[in-house]
């Protein structure tokens, strides 16, 4: 199983391109307020995230997320059920 | 201070700032009185109507705005409750059959609304343990139905049956309890569901699918009855919603199945339960709109004739359009928010109204203008409405 920092990693590399303006990315980070992305941009994101894991990430799950912890956490869950 | 209004005020200032950056407020349309299927006064004049979905002209044709008339004289304005509550009357249950026998399925639930056929049947037929994989392109019902509902959401790429495949394919043995939702036709651009291929993958991930007609009804098929009939894959398509709020012209909504166990799904759906039923005069309009759509395809065939004469006058214009032809015709602009809708009203102000779509509504986030055309269209109303773009063309070359 990934690790939760293994995944983080891989999501800087993957939600760097898509900020509004360079940032240091951390687990912390909010992906609508400091990352700057807006419905559409955050749908692009969604489906490159699921082609580099190789999982469908349910709509249900992103009420819960707010930072990139929050997603990672989700994704290792989904990548352990997969 | 704490304000149950406050998470509303960025809702507030973005209307605001596109009123102050385009002089209009176009979500202020007033309708000031109805002429006919195709004309409305609107700020005290005549305007063709072009954006209500209203395919084949029925709103005011004489059958069946008699059949309204003698339904609410003999049988009132309203029902004053639902049917679980205060019992069907025997319209609403003509009127399933009705739809039964025109969809050869033999199951049929009439709701009050479309809206309220996918609220019901997307947040009920689907439990926890279930799948709902949808169009990223389906309607707000459809999304919302899934939000009232317990099942696991996954969104596939637009029209993209490969996508489609590859979600299944993640899905392992949980295949056969997913349900696969797409659209005939989609409401902003017009673009029809690749069907036959969706019914191949679903066919062999043993999955479920829902396509909503809501769009194709009364449009596409040789009786009228939509993309699957069109395509020659009814039979494997397992439930099919639509709405009588387009070709037919009233206010309702069904879901038709050849699965007759949907009946007893009726018996748990709380969209459906809690609802006050259909009026009267709504199902007795909707039975004879049904009645003509199943008669005649002449209106279908006028419908074509004009959506092909308007979209293929303002490709040749250079205008960057929905991808095939079709009674919605999305027309994409480079321009931003405030210039759209400045554009916008300058059509309706040259007496043409069309529907203002803005992001995040719109596909791939552009705002769009949003034409939909009726059989009862006349030769000179497309006229007008090319005539209208060309000088809504040279606008936006001034703009730009």
């Amino acid at each position: 199983m990934q690790s939760k920092e293994a995944i983080l990693d891989q999501l800087y590399v993957l939600i760097r391109p898509y900020a509004s303006e360079p940032i240091e990315l951390c687990a912390e980070t909010g992906l609508i307020n400091e990352v700057g992305l807006d419905s559409v941009k955050v749908m692009e994101l969604m489906t490159q995230i699921e082609d580099h894991f190789d999982i469908s990430v349910p709509l249900n799950i992103l009420p819960r997320v707010n930072s990139l912890g929050d997603l990672a956490e989700q994704l290792q869950q989904l990548l352990k059920d997969s | 201070m704490a304000n149950l209004f406050n998470k509303f005020r960025s809702l507030e200032e973005t209307r605001a700032g596109l009123v102050a950056g385009s002089g209009v407020d176009p979500f202020h349309v007033v309708v000031e009185r109805v002429v006919s299927a195709t004309e409305a006064i609107i700020n005290g004049r005549k305007v063709i109507m072009a954006g209500t979905n209203n395919y084949l002209g029925l709103t005011f044709d004489p059958e069946c705005v008699a059949a309204a008339c003698r339904a609410v004289s003999e049988e009132g304005t309203g029902t004053t409750g639902s049917r679980m509550a205060n019992g069907s009357y025997a319209a609403h249950v003509a009127l399933e059959n009705e739809l039964a026998a025109f969809f050869n399925c033999p199951a049929a639930i009439v709701f009050s609304t479309g809206y309220i056929a996918n609220l019901a049947i997307l947040s009920t037929l689907t439990g926890s343990e279930d799948v709902i994989l949808l169009d990223a392109d389906c309607h707000a019902s459809i999304y919302d139905g899934t939000r009232l509902g317990s099942a696991q959401v996954i969104r596939f790429q637009h029209n993209n049956p490969a996508d489609l495949e590859k979600r299944l394919q993640r899905l392992g043995d949980r295949a056969g309890n997913t349900l696969v939702v797409v659209e005939g036709i989609y409401s902003m651009l017009g673009d029809r569901a690749p069907l036959r291929e969706i019914v191949d993958m679903k066919n062999r991930y043993g999955a479920f699918l829902l396509v909503d007609e809501a769009h194709s009804l009364g449009v596409l098929g040789q009786q009228g009855r939509g993309l699957a009939e069109a395509l020659e894959v009814e039979a494997e398509v397992d439930f099919i919603t639509g709405t009588f709020s387009k070709s037919l012209g009233s206010i309702g909504g069904f879901c038709v199945s050849r699965w007759p166990e949907l009946e007893t799904v009726r018996y748990a759906m709380r969209p459906y339960i809690f609802t006050a039923s259909s009026s009267p005069s709504l199902i007795a309009s909707t039975r004879k709109a049904l009645e003509i759509l199943h008669r005649s395809s002449a209106l279908r065939k006028k419908l074509w004739d004009n959506a092909t004469q308007l979209y293929q006058g303002l490709a040749a214009m250079g205008f960057e359009l929905g991808p095939e032809i079709s009674p919605v015709i999305a027309v994409r602009l480079p321009a931003t928010v405030a210039e759209t809708t400045a554009l916008w009203n300058e059509l309706l102000s040259q007496g043409i109204y069309v529907n203002l779509v803005l992001p995040p509504a719109t596909p791939g986030g552009k705002p769009l203008l949003r034409c939909s055309l009726s059989a009862a269209h006349s030769q000179a109303q497309i006229n007008a409405m090319l005539d209208a773009f060309s000088h809504f063309k040279e606008k936006l070359q001034a703009h730009a």
